[in-house]
């Protein structure tokens, strides 16, 4: 079984925005290691001269006419908003 | 008997000559779920007050000339947003959201008039095999309430299985809305990708994800696809390309045409009953004057490990804009917006969840991009010329949708890989694009549901329907579970 280090998964974690503690870590760490060993399955193909394909049908970038629409309503997006003030999204404090 | 037991169409000619009325289908669905969905759990929201208000507009101004979908109650799978209709994706993190617009696929049944009577349970973000990933419920299968009702659409399954809806919509990126239908013996379909808007659908794996409809019998979901399919200038990936009239295809007539059996879809791994079921749909076939041929889908074995690394791929780039920040669930006492992030993440995505975006980062990050991503997109082409080289030859592919009858609650859900399994016979049909349907094929020994897959060539909904049709005609399951 490839074998998954718990410094990997807090690494990926960390890249993934996830807070994990260490029982989490290991636990992920077990799990993820049999997944990714059954995804090393696809090795047994070759694959050499084989085209990715990221689209199941001929897809052309469309892009929209370049002129002002009314974007939503600032009430109505600030109403999920956890947090909002002075109409804006209110965060934490990024710089001290 | 319930008003349910009607088609869509029938229920139309009872509201025309006036023997029922539109609130009478609003309450008939309330009724019932208020008689089962304590023991079901299909519903995470429903709004009474404001479907019975549509209902009487509805009734007030109805003519003679109305669509099929006037006045139906439907329900709708909880990751496409409504419109000041809770939408939570059966996720913490979307605990308190309300969507501030409608999905394209909620428009189009609106413009169609039919009445959305509440937002169906399913595996948070649409990840799972049984409806157990919700972070509300856990939605149980009409049919035997110790057992799964399958995923991620199950809440949609099991509410039309239970007769609290008449049909709703599902999401498929890896068999979710044919699992859940085979599992629930009612009648689902993917379409094809690129049929129908996602639009508003929130998106777990976008190069995979369908909607589509769920129904108890093939007329009734070819109406309904018919009533959300199409291009969508909201969304650059759904496709140009003409919706027939699928009814019309509903003919009972399959003579001359030509049925491919690939050999992989009955071998290991599929229980004997499950193969017996499809020989005898396959009897079914032949004496309606289809030929039946065996032939090889060489490379869907590597289906599971390639839709693992490219959907969770996708989930976690997707999921990344879940953080805390504009909407949803945040988390109280960050330090600093890392942490806030990190915090808001962790508290709000079940296990299931960070496991597939952690899979994905881990397949995207430096190192592993061609090992994992790249071979992965690979065999995705591979499968997919599989695929074409049987559609040179053949109108449809059938076999069985899943390789087992529904299992029970809370025995595989600590085992991911053996969850995953349950979806071996879906996903090389999303990672192809083709559309692909379940329809009921008769019950287990134990008394489940079984379901015949029945996969077609790219928007060729049509044949897919007739051959679905001719089969459900003719092999006359009528299947209906005591509750």
């Amino acid at each position: 079984m490839t074998k998954i280090t718990k410094e990997e998964v807090k690494h990926v974690a960390h890249l993934a925005r996830l807070n994990i503690d260490e029982q989490e870590a290991e636990k992920f760490a077990d799990q993820l290691g049999s997944i990714i060993t059954f995804a090393e399955q696809l090795n047994e193909l070759d694959t050499e001269n084989v085209e990715p394909t990221t689209h199941v049908l001929d897809m052309k970038n469309i892009l929209r006419e370049d002129k002002p629409v009314d974007g939503l309503p600032r009430e109505q997006v600030l109403k999920n908003a956890p947090d909002h003030q002075d109409g804006q999204v209110k965060v934490p404090t990024i710089l001290e | 008997m319930s008003l349910f037991d009607h088609k869509l169409a029938d229920l139309h000619d009872l509201l025309h000559k006036k023997e029922i009325t539109i609130a009478d289908l609003v309450r008939e669905s309330y009724k019932r779920i208020e008689e089962v969905d304590g023991k079901v759990q299909a519903f995470l929201t429903l709004d009474e007050e404001r479907a019975l208000a549509r209902a009487e507009e509805l009734q007030n101004k109805m003519g003679t000339d109305e669509g099929l979908l006037y006045g139906m109650p439907i329900g709708v799978k909880d990751n496409i947003v409504t419109k000041e209709l809770r939408t939570t994706a059966a996720s913490k993190i979307l605990g308190n959201f309300d969507p501030i617009y409608n999905a394209t696929v909620a428009d189009k049944l609106h413009a169609a008039d039919a009445i959305t009577i509440g937002k169906l349970n399913m595996d948070e973000f649409a990840m799972g095999s049984s409806t157990e990933n919700s972070h509300f419920a856990k939605t149980r299968n009409p049919w035997n309430l110790d057992t799964v009702p399958g995923g991620s659409s199950g809440g949609s399954a099991a509410a039309v299985a239970a007769g609290e809806v008449p049909f709703s919509l599902g999401s498929d990126t890896g068999g979710s809305i044919r699992q859940p239908a085979s599992f629930c013996g009612v009648v689902g379909l993917k379409p094809t990708y690129g049929r129908v808007s996602r639009f508003g659908l929130i998106a777990f794996a976008s190069s995979l994800d369908q909607i589509g409809p769920i129904t108890t019998n093939v007329e009734d979901n070819a109406y309904l696809l018919e009533a959300i399919a199409g291009l969508d200038p909201n969304d650059s990936t759904s496709a140009n390309v003409d919706v027939p009239k699928y009814r019309s295809a509903l003919t009972g007539d399959i003579k001359g045409l030509k049925v491919a059996v690939p050999k992989e879809y009955l071998g290991e791994g599929v229980s004997e009953e499950v193969r017996q079921s499809v020989r005898e749909a396959l009897k079914v076939l032949e004496g309606l004057g289809a030929t039946i041929d065996e032939v090889s889908l060489p490379h869907s074995k590597y289906g599971v490990a390639t839709y693992y690394l490219l959907s969770s791929s996708e989930a976690s780039a997707n999921l990344a804009r879940f953080d805390g920040i504009r909407y949803g669930y945040r988390a109280e006492n960050a330090e600093n917006l890392i942490d806030l992030y990190k915090k808001t993440r962790a508290e709000g995505f079940g296990d299931e969840v960070k496991r597939r975006i952690m899979l994905g980062t881990y397949a995207l990050s430096s190192g592993y991009y061609d090992a994992y991503y790249k071979k992965a997109q690979k065999v995705r082409t591979l499968i997919k010329q599989d695929f074409e080289k049987v559609f040179e030859d053949y109108d449809v592919i059938v076999g069985p949708t899943t390789p087992t009858p529904a299992f029970k609650i809370g025995e595989q859900i600590d085992d991911p890989l053996t969850m995953y399994a349950n979806d071996i016979l879906t996903i090389p049909v999303n990672l192809a694009g083709v559309p692909g349907i379940s329809v009921p094929a008769g019950l287990s020994e134990g008394g489940l549901p079984l379901g015949l897959q029945i996969i077609g060539k790219h928007f060729d909904e049509s044949t897919v329907y007739r051959v679905a049709h001719a089969y459900e005609q003719a092999a006359n399951h009528n299947m209906k579970p005591e509750l």
